[in-house]
């Protein structure tokens, strides 16, 4: 099998039709769908002989290709069909073009001088950013999360207020707050954020704000000490 | 100011970021933008007569001083770092958030024709792709672009500076 080698460069499923269709010297607006589905499928079959971990996309398009193959099969009944019915290839094809364009567009950039392979710049060291840099900073979990989060309810749940008026908040809106202040503050400490909260609601937006924050990769929490001071900072600059 | 061009040329030494020509002006105080914009493209002819190991680029929306290509080997070298290369992979999806940003997640796949969540969430922690907001749809989607790092590495002034491509465009 003289394609095992290419199996595994392959980007993805329309990166392997793209080959096949360069392979076989083929017009991309008029693809033979018959034989290049046969090919694609020998492919398949090659990858799951390999032992290859078959992305379920692979299969989307095979599916794909027997679906536009059996289109094509079909009789048209009369003339004027043969105007109005969009050729079945014309979407794959459409897909095809696009994934090309990006995919030299990829090219492109990696000719471009990138830095840090091809030119460099003066590299500054961050140790020096604040006094606290000094100690070693470790990124913190979910678990001490929520510890420092179970800390200040049971801290609000001290004044007990009453609430009339159950004020409207959501949570994307929370997450822009707190987007804004850190871009303006850089870095805030857990209880800058919760701390004088004193609505329950608000406080379980804040803290649900900062989970997804985390989990999205916008924000980092960190900690010097075990149980010290929560730090959170946004984790792109921008 | 007698010697503009020597502070000129410091602050942009000293700056760990591409130093933005308001953030000069800012500190200079009592200079013209065209002095310092004039000043500036004598310091980028000094360095490119001068024919040394360095030059000054204008990137990311500020000035930097950068190595020249040929001298990359050694500096890898002194660096003792394997080029800092993007997959195939990285590349096409960084392509297309490039260009089509700001763009969801969904969006890329479509492109690609593959599942992109491990090669978002390596270009995030390489800081080239961020989070820019929420799309106003069922759903409300994350919607992804480019960072001020991706011009930074690829030496572009702005998003406009990207090379163009007919087929890219609409």
């Amino acid at each position: 099998m003289s394609y095992k080698f290419r199996l595994d460069i392959f980007e993805g499923p329309l990166d392997l039709l793209l080959y096949l269709i360069k392979k076989n010297e083929i017009d991309i607006y008029n693809i033979p769908i018959a034989i290049i589905t046969e090919q694609y499928l020998e492919y398949i079959e090659a990858m799951k002989s390999l032992n290859l971990n078959l992305a379920g996309e692979y299969l989307v398009l095979a599916a794909t290709l027997i679906h536009i193959k059996s289109r094509m099969l079909l009789p048209v009944h009369d003339e004027d069909e043969i105007e109005d019915e969009e050729d079945p290839r014309e979407e794959l094809v459409r897909q095809l073009l696009e994934y090309k364009t990006f995919k030299e567009a990829a090219l492109n950039l990696d000719k471009m001088t990138l830095l840090g392979r091809d030119i460099f710049n003066r590299e500054f060291s961050d140790e020096d950013e604040d006094e606290e840099a000094e100690r070693p900073v470790r990124e913190i979990g979910i678990f001490e999360l929520v510890e420092a989060f179970r800390k200040m309810v049971a801290q609000s749940a001290a004044t007990e207020l009453m609430e009339i008026d159950v004020e409207k908040i959501s949570l994307s809106e929370r997450i822009n707050e707190i987007i804004d202040e850190l871009n303006e503050k850089k870095t805030l400490t857990f209880t800058d954020l919760v701390g004088e909260l004193h609505n329950k609601m608000r406080l379980i937006y804040t803290f649900l704000a900062i989970l997804e924050l985390m989990k999205l990769r916008i924000i980092k929490a960190y900690q010097t000490v075990s149980y010290g001071t929560i730090r959170i900072r946004l984790a792109v600059e921008n | 100011m007698d010697n503009l061009k020597a502070v000129v040329e410091a602050l942009i030494f000293v700056s760990e970021i591409p130093l933005s020509l308001n953030k000069m002006m800012e500190i200079i105080g009592d200079a013209e933008k065209e002095e310092i914009t004039g000043i500036i493209s004598d310091l980028v002819r000094d360095y490119n007569e001068r024919d040394g190991g360095i030059f000054l680029i204008e990137v990311a929306g500020g000035y930097q001083f950068r190595t020249k290509e040929i001298c990359a080997p050694w500096i890898r070298q002194l660096k003792a770092t394997r080029p800092k290369a993007l997959s195939q992979a990285a590349l096409e999806t960084i392509a297309v958030i490039a260009y089509r940003q700001p763009v969801m997640k969904s969006e890329i796949e479509k492109v690609r024709g593959v599942d992109v969540s491990g090669i978002l969430k390596g270009l995030m922690e390489k800081n080239l792709v961020r989070i820019v907001g929420r799309k106003d749809v069922p759903g409300r989607p994350i919607i992804y672009g480019t960072t001020k790092k991706f011009l930074e590495v690829f030496g572009l002034k702005d998003l406009s500076d990207l090379p163009t491509f007919k087929e890219l465009e609409g």
